[in-house]
């Protein structure tokens, strides 16, 4: 990381019929306005992470408190060779992957198709900005009961228009779960896509792609050439902005199947197994191995940030 | 050229179909919201079945069920309140690292994006004990203390990249003439960065109304908050579908607002300030 830090202008400026204090006193003047928020951040997040991580070593079962007792990586142990936390590990991977994934072509198709003049494309965009505005239970609920449901849902509705009474109704939830959980975020997730990716397109330089079509370049080649180059720093951003929210999400999960069928991913079984099991050490560790996938997205992700950011620094 | 014509046309029209796509649950919801119990829960749905707030009455409370009202009031001052106290602390910091540079400011900066790393749940627990034993659990101030960790990262990356813009010499002349550090912010700094400003609001904003994780554990009866109240429609036992969909429409309804009224901030802030 390149920290420039040279004597600001605002320095070289101090008017020098003042007596000087001394370096050290600056510097601590420079710091003070930060000092509030970054005590304030490492007093509420890092302190119950480092809390979290202590009590993982210990087994303690918030019902028999006096049980408690040190046992080193014994929860490790049990959150990584217990089936159904193993499973909820491979469901948060899946359902993160299949979400980003998924929203992401949707969301360059849509951004690639709302870059064109089109009338009313103002009106077609605020349309697909909506379901990313829904508060996330509302989405969640939506798709569960309105859409979903077996009885009155809209896609049973459908089907009923459209085969008559003897139409198939399935249980939509009950029969693919994790697909119902993942559609639902999807819907959500595509806008927040498309977004980032449009404002990737037209961020674009229209001289060049004029020069490449000067020179004969058709559609696909500027694509494929100079588009999808510009736009692969979007494409990683909206990726890794999307997997550090999506491996987090709880409000899917929790509403539309309450973690059953097997759609428990790590964030709600950390809350079921103390928040109802009542296992404090095991949930300490579960939820310390989901901050250690996390450091692993986040190491990329900071990559990419920063290199936009290193951009941005270099422009001004 | 009747062919691109033609295409542009196809490109156009897919764009309006897929926004519609996009948009056919909410607007179903909507309709859905205005209809009787009876005529929504019909299979196949009726599309002529006549208009009615009932589903709105409901929701506050005519049936005799509980009142969203405490849980939406618990909302906007969780939300407000942690909105201000973000930005009383997050403006001085993007001054520090933005104006009056610290040393290694990116390094301050990447370590205030980092948090946003964390998972929640890595902390939870902690919390609810800490809570628990000190009689803060369903308390809303509690709540405003983590939506302000949550969204104070945010904040200061966006307002650092606002900062920026503002003329340092402006602020030395002020510096010269004797004004002190609240003076700057409040006088120069904020005004000038007035629209970046709002903009960080409205997200931090968003963020802790939509929350729904700490409230769920943290807050009970007194401090519940709309998403949790939300929560309670969950089962499908004795379902109400209109009340669901008004209720979800409904709060909901400050996000919608606020989003729609500024849908490019809404991009810079979430890719945290990256993308412009």
């Amino acid at each position: 990381m390149t920290a420039t830090t040279t004597a600001t202008p605002a320095h070289a400026a101090e008017p020098a019929a003042a007596p000087r204090p001394s370096p050290r006193l600056r510097a601590w003047v420079t710091r003070a306005p930060l000092l509030p928020a970054l005590i304030f951040m490492i007093a509420v997040t890092q302190l119950p992470f480092v809390a979290t991580l202590v009590i993982s070593f210990f087994d303690w079962n918030a019902l028999y408190p006096d049980a408690r007792a040190f046992t080193g990586l014994a929860n490790y142990q049990e959150v990584l060779t217990d089936a159904d936390l193993r499973k909820s590990v491979l469901t948060t991977i899946v359902l993160t992957a299949t979400v980003v994934l998924a929203s992401l072509v949707i969301g360059l198709g849509l951004a690639l198709l709302l870059d064109r003049r089109f009338r009313g494309r103002g009106v077609v965009r605020t349309l697909l900005i909506a379901p990313f505005l829904l508060v996330p239970v509302a989405a969640a609920l939506l798709w569960k009961h309105v859409l979903y449901n077996p009885e009155y849902g809209l896609f049973n509705g459908v089907l009923h228009w459209v085969g008559g009474d003897g139409a198939t109704q399935p249980d939509w939830i009950s029969n693919t779960p994790l697909l119902a959980v993942e559609l639902a975020l999807i819907w959500q997730w595509t806008p927040f896509m498309m977004l980032i990716l449009l404002a990737g397109l037209q961020s674009r330089d229209p001289e060049l792609i004029e020069a490449a079509r000067m020179d004969g370049a058709g559609n696909w080649q500027v694509f494929r050439h100079l588009t999808f180059p510009h736009l692969r720093r979007y494409l990683e951003l909206g990726g890794l902005l999307g997997s550090i929210y999506i491996v987090q999400n709880f409000d899917a999960v929790f509403t539309i199947t309450s973690g059953g069928l097997g759609t428990a991913n790590l964030p709600y079984t950390v809350y079921q197994s103390f928040y109802q099991a009542h296992e404090n050490g095991l949930a300490s560790a579960a939820g310390v191995l989901v901050v250690i996938g996390s450091i692993v997205i986040a190491t990329f992700a900071l990559r990419v940030v920063s290199s936009l950011f290193r951009e941005e620094a270099s422009r001004a | 050229m009747n062919t691109v014509r033609a295409k542009r046309l196809g490109l156009g029209l897919t764009a309006w179909l897929a926004g519609i796509v996009f948009f056919l649950p909410i607007a179903w919801m909507a309709l859905t919201s205005f209809h009787s119990e009876e005529d929504a829960a019909t299979n196949p749905p009726s599309l002529a079945a006549s208009l009615t707030l009932d589903g709105y009455r409901e929701f506050f409370g005519a049936d005799g069920g509980a009142s969203p009202w405490p849980s939406l009031i618990n909302s906007l001052v969780a939300s407000t309140a942690s909105t201000l106290l973000v930005l009383v602390l997050a403006l001085p910091a993007a001054y520090a690292l933005s104006v009056r540079r610290v040393r290694k400011w990116t390094d301050v900066l990447f370590f205030f994006l980092s948090t946003k790393m964390l998972p929640v749940v890595a902390g939870l627990l902690p919390i609810y004990l800490f809570a628990k034993n000190t009689g803060l659990l369903d308390n809303i101030w509690l709540l405003v203390l983590l939506y302000t960790s949550m969204n104070l990262p945010i904040a200061v990356w966006m307002m650092q990249s606002f900062l920026s813009e503002v003329p340092v010499a402006v602020i030395e002349a002020a510096h010269v003439d004797g004004a002190r550090l609240p003076t700057i912010l409040t006088r120069i700094v904020a005004p000038i960065a007035l629209p970046g400003i709002a903009a960080t609001a409205l997200i931090c904003f968003i963020f802790s109304w939509n929350e729904l994780l700490f409230a769920r554990v943290l807050t009970g009866v007194v401090a519940q908050t709309a998403p949790v109240f939300l929560t309670g429609f969950i089962t499908s036992q004795g379902l109400f579908l209109a009340k669901v969909c008004a209720a979800s429409l409904v709060i909901s309804l400050p996000v919608l607002a606020a989003g729609f009224a500024a849908q490019d901030k809404l991009v810079q802030g979430l890719s945290l300030g990256a993308v412009k």
